[in-house]
Order: C-alpha cells, then structure tokens, then sequence
C-alpha cells in the first residue's frame, strides 16, 4: 500500500446561484474554494437583464421613469424621482415647493421601507426566521400609506416630470405619523433580537472587511461606502429636493466590516424618521405640479443627476441631441459597483460569511442587471 | 480646484483637449490615445487626486465612439469629466484604467458588452451581461434586430 506523505489541498469551484436563496434573485456566483476557504469569487450576472438603457432610447421622457421603478424596486420612487429631476434640470423647470416636500417624505418611508425588507432577510439568511416577520410587519404600514397615495404597493410611478401625478390623499398626514409613531416603538425591538445577539455578532463583527480606499476605489457607496467611513451621502453632497432645509446626520462608521454596514442602516432608519417628522406638519400648500408639454423635448446637452437610494449612489446620465427620446441614457446604478467590491470582502473567508457579506452589500438583481 | 484651473491643468497634460462647461460639470475631450497618461496624472498628482469614479459609460455616435469617465475627488470635492474619443468606430480601442480605479473593471467589461469597446490591458475582458456566444454589439445604433427592436 501506497504511504501518505503530505495532505495536499486541492482547489475546487462551485456554484453558488443562480436559485441560491442568499443571492436575493437570480445572481450565480463562481466561487473558487480550498476547502471551505474562498480564494475567488467572480460574479456572472445578466439573469434578468432586460436592456432598459436601449429602450429608453426609443422612448418618451414620460415613458422612461415607468422603466426606473423596475431596476431597483424597493427604491422604486428614489428611482423615479432620478429621472425626472434630470428632465426638470434639462427644461429649466421648478417644481413647487409643495412637490419637492412630498417627494422627500416619500423618499425617506421608501428608504426605511427598504431597509426593513433588508433587515427582515438579513436575519434570514443568516438563520433567524423572526426577524423577517417584524420586518414585514412594519414595512406592511409603508406599503399601505403608498397603496393609499397612488395605488400601488411595490413599483409606484408617483413621479412625473414637474411634480406628482396626483396630490396626496387627505389620510397622509395622519397615517404617515401614526407609522413614525409606532415605528418608533418598535424600532428598538430590532436592536434586540439581532443586533444584540451573540451569534450575530460572531457572524458579522469583523467579517468582509473592506478599507475607506478600497470603497472608494470600488464606488462603493451607500451604507456599503459609509461603513468604511466614505463620506458618499448624496443628500449632503448634492442636496435635491427639500434636503437643504432638513437636519439630519450622516452615519458614518470606521470599521467597514459586515456590522458597521448593519450598523449604519438601523441607525440611517433613525434619521429617516426624524427627516419625515422635521417634514410631515410643514407640507406648504401650492399646485402639486407644473404644467409640462405632452411631448417633452429636452435641449440638446448632456445631464447628469444623482440621488442617494437605499442602496447608494444612483446617477442617471441624459445625453440629449433635441428629439422626443434621449440619443443615450444610462443608469450608474449603486448596486453595480458595490458588487464589484464582493471578490475584495469575501477573499479569505469562509462561504459562510459570504452570505452575510451578501446580506450586507443589500445585492437588489435587477437594479444590477438593469 | 475650480473649473478654470482644472481646464488648465488638463491642457497643460494633453494639448488634444476640448473643452466645454456643462450645467454641472467641466466636460474634457481627448483622443483616446492620450487617455492612459492624463488618468495616471488626475488620480495619482496631489493638487487634484481623483480617486472616485462614479460613472464610466460608452457612447455611440456616426463617426467615432467615446468613453465617459465621469471623475470625482472626495479630498478636493472637485468633479470632472473626460470624454475619450476613438479613432476608428468599427473597432474602437482605449487604455485600461482599471487598475487607477478598481470598480473601472467591471464597468469596461459592461462598455466591451454593450458597445465592443476594446480596453487594452485590461485583465480579464468578456461580456458581463449578455452570453459569451452572442455575436453583435446591440447597444451600437446601427445594431439591428427585428424581432425586439421596433422603429416606429
């Protein structure tokens, strides 16, 4: 019989998706393992890519913030809201007073809604089924509000460009404080069953480490950015809408590893509610838009708008040469470069955390694949 | 950097650059063949340090291709955007500058995707999107496909 000198370590590949129910949707992720050690990960995208910059070009201003809503549908007004403060800053148009405060509640129960569908499958993926249940307890009151406000739950359409398709519904005051209220309540609710959680910590603190350069150099924006202390916020650097007259925070954290970025998100939820208390009683009255031609024709020029969506960064890029459909139009969307970034956090690590690496990078498919 | 010293910095490096103010931001033309040097020096030289790229887009047009690189310094907080213009539309070629920004990488392979976009030098250029088989550059304007594509 053959003696065994040496245990040699072999590398293997594996495939992780496209129906892994850690990748959020259909991702498929070539891991390159030794043992359970990650050496690579290469990302192979394109599941659901659906070509929405091409058809934008063959569309009406109008018609385009339809498409936004469904590449990052849970940021789906922020969306919205990118494409048509780009066509307002093409036609030199200012929309209301009334407007861009609508716009910014909305924006932030948007956000927190996100954030809560992130948190619920967060705990998730990482083993913890009660968590999806809060999550989608709370976030089910957001839902109703925007039921309530233009009839859809998910992929909204509120926008258009110079304003909002229809003025807010007599209970949106009411409803929207009573949800701050209750969300205020239950909020530290989240605090205790995950963040204090022994086996979360062990799972998150310390895990997929990413430096302030190298989230710099990735475009990693967002929580995923501020996690690592990129100071990357939109609405402080670019400020739209009725964000100049607001006060909030910036979360920043030093870490950057898997924690920080959760961190980040339940705290950035705080802000959240705070923007939407500063907001709520102090909706001016006024026309809730401006009156824009049925074909809209933007002058021939270039524009770029940015907002800040749950995920991050998210830039709309108009080149315009004068016709009804813009010549070229692409979406810097955040989820894109923050992928980018997965091979750097989960190298050297085991597949275990790559799931909660992926939980906290907040992977949204189709805002990817677009 | 205001815009005015950023446009003399950048006519200093490259003589080719043509330059246009935007709404927002100091648009910058140059030849492709350039593009190597004028990056290195934005991203690596202290008066201007752009080390964030935020958008980096292919654009098709009748004579010539370009790559948008739409450039941030999160030190200075200055912006800028370089437009490189290649010579040939058929087989359009440009540097790398994904090792200057790493996120570069994956946003080329989208450009290479969509547009057949050559980035010299760059490590490992597939398509990212669509299906390594497909043949055809489908967001080129003279890309045809008469099953999804309509003109009407």
């Amino acid at each position: 019989m053959e003696e065994v000198t040496s245990l040699e370590s072999q590398e293997y590949f594996i495939n992780m998706g496209p129906q892994h129910p850690s990748t959020h949707g259909v991702l498929r992720l070539l891991l390159s393992l030794d043992g359970e050690i990650i050496r690579k990960v290469e990302p192979h995208l394109g599941y659901i890519h659906r070509s929405i910059e091409r058809m934008c070009e063959y569309d009406s201003y109008q018609q385009i913030v339809h498409l936004t809503d469904r590449m990052d549908y849970l940021s789906c007004h922020i969306n919205n809201e990118a494409v048509c403060l780009g066509v307002e800053m093409g036609l030199e148009v200012e929309v209301p007073e009334r407007v861009k405060v609508i716009r910014t509640i909305i924006s932030e129960l948007n956000r927190i809604s996100s954030h809560q569908l992130w948190w619920g499958v967060m705990g998730m993926d990482l083993g913890a089924i009660t968590s999806f249940l809060y999550g989608f307890r709370d976030r089910e009151m957001i839902t109703d509000i925007f039921e309530e406000t233009c009839g859809a739950r998910l992929t909204m359409n509120y926008n258009i460009p110079g304003g909002l398709m229809f003025d807010i519904h007599p209970n949106f005051q009411k409803r929207t404080k009573e949800f701050v209220e209750h969300f205020k309540k239950t909020l530290p609710e989240y605090d205790d069953l995950l963040s204090n959680n022994v086996i979360f910590r062990e799972r998150t603190v310390g895990v997929g480490k990413i430096s302030k350069e190298d989230a710099i150099s990735f475009g990693c924006t967002g929580p995923t950015g501020r996690a690592s202390g990129f100071s990357c916020d939109v609405r402080k650097h670019d400020p739209y809408s009725a964000y100049p007259q607001v006060d909030f925070k910036e979360i920043l954290a030093e870490e950057g590893d898997c924690f920080a970025r959760y961190k980040c998100r339940i705290d950035e939820m705080w802000e959240s509610l705070s923007i939407i208390e500063q907001l709520i009683d102090n909706i001016p009255e006024g026309d809730y838009k401006v009156q824009t031609r049925a074909v809209i024709k933007l002058p021939a020029g270039e524009y770029y708008q940015k907002v800040e969506t749950a995920r991050g960064e998210f830039g709309v890029y108009i080149i315009s040469n004068g016709a009804k459909s813009p010549y070229r139009l692409k979406f810097r969307s955040p989820g894109f470069s923050n992928l980018s970034a997965l091979n750097k956090m989960a190298v050297g690590g085991k597949i275990a955390d790559l799931v909660a690496i992926m939980s906290t990078i907040d992977l949204v498919i189709p805002d990817i694949d677009r | 950097m205001t815009n005015e010293e950023l446009q003399t910095f950048i006519s200093n490096l490259d003589s080719t650059a043509e330059f246009e103010e935007g709404p927002q931001y100091l648009n910058a033309t140059i030849e492709a063949s350039g593009l190597r040097k004028l990056a290195e020096e934005l991203k690596n030289n202290d008066q201007t340090s752009f080390d964030y790229l935020f958008c980096l887009t292919g654009v098709d047009w009748p004579e010539f291709m370009t790559v948008v690189y739409h450039l941030k310094s999160t030190q200075h907080n200055h912006a800028v955007v370089i437009k490189a213009k290649t010579k040939d539309r058929e087989n359009p070629n440009v540097d790398t500058v994904s090792d200057l920004w790493q996120t570069a990488e994956f946003h080329e392979r989208e450009a290479y995707d969509f547009y057949g976009i050559i980035f010299n030098n760059h490590p490992d250029l597939r398509r990212i999107f669509l299906e390594d088989d497909r043949e055809g550059w489908p967001m080129r304007k003279d890309f045809e496909d008469p099953i999804n594509i309509i003109d009407y």
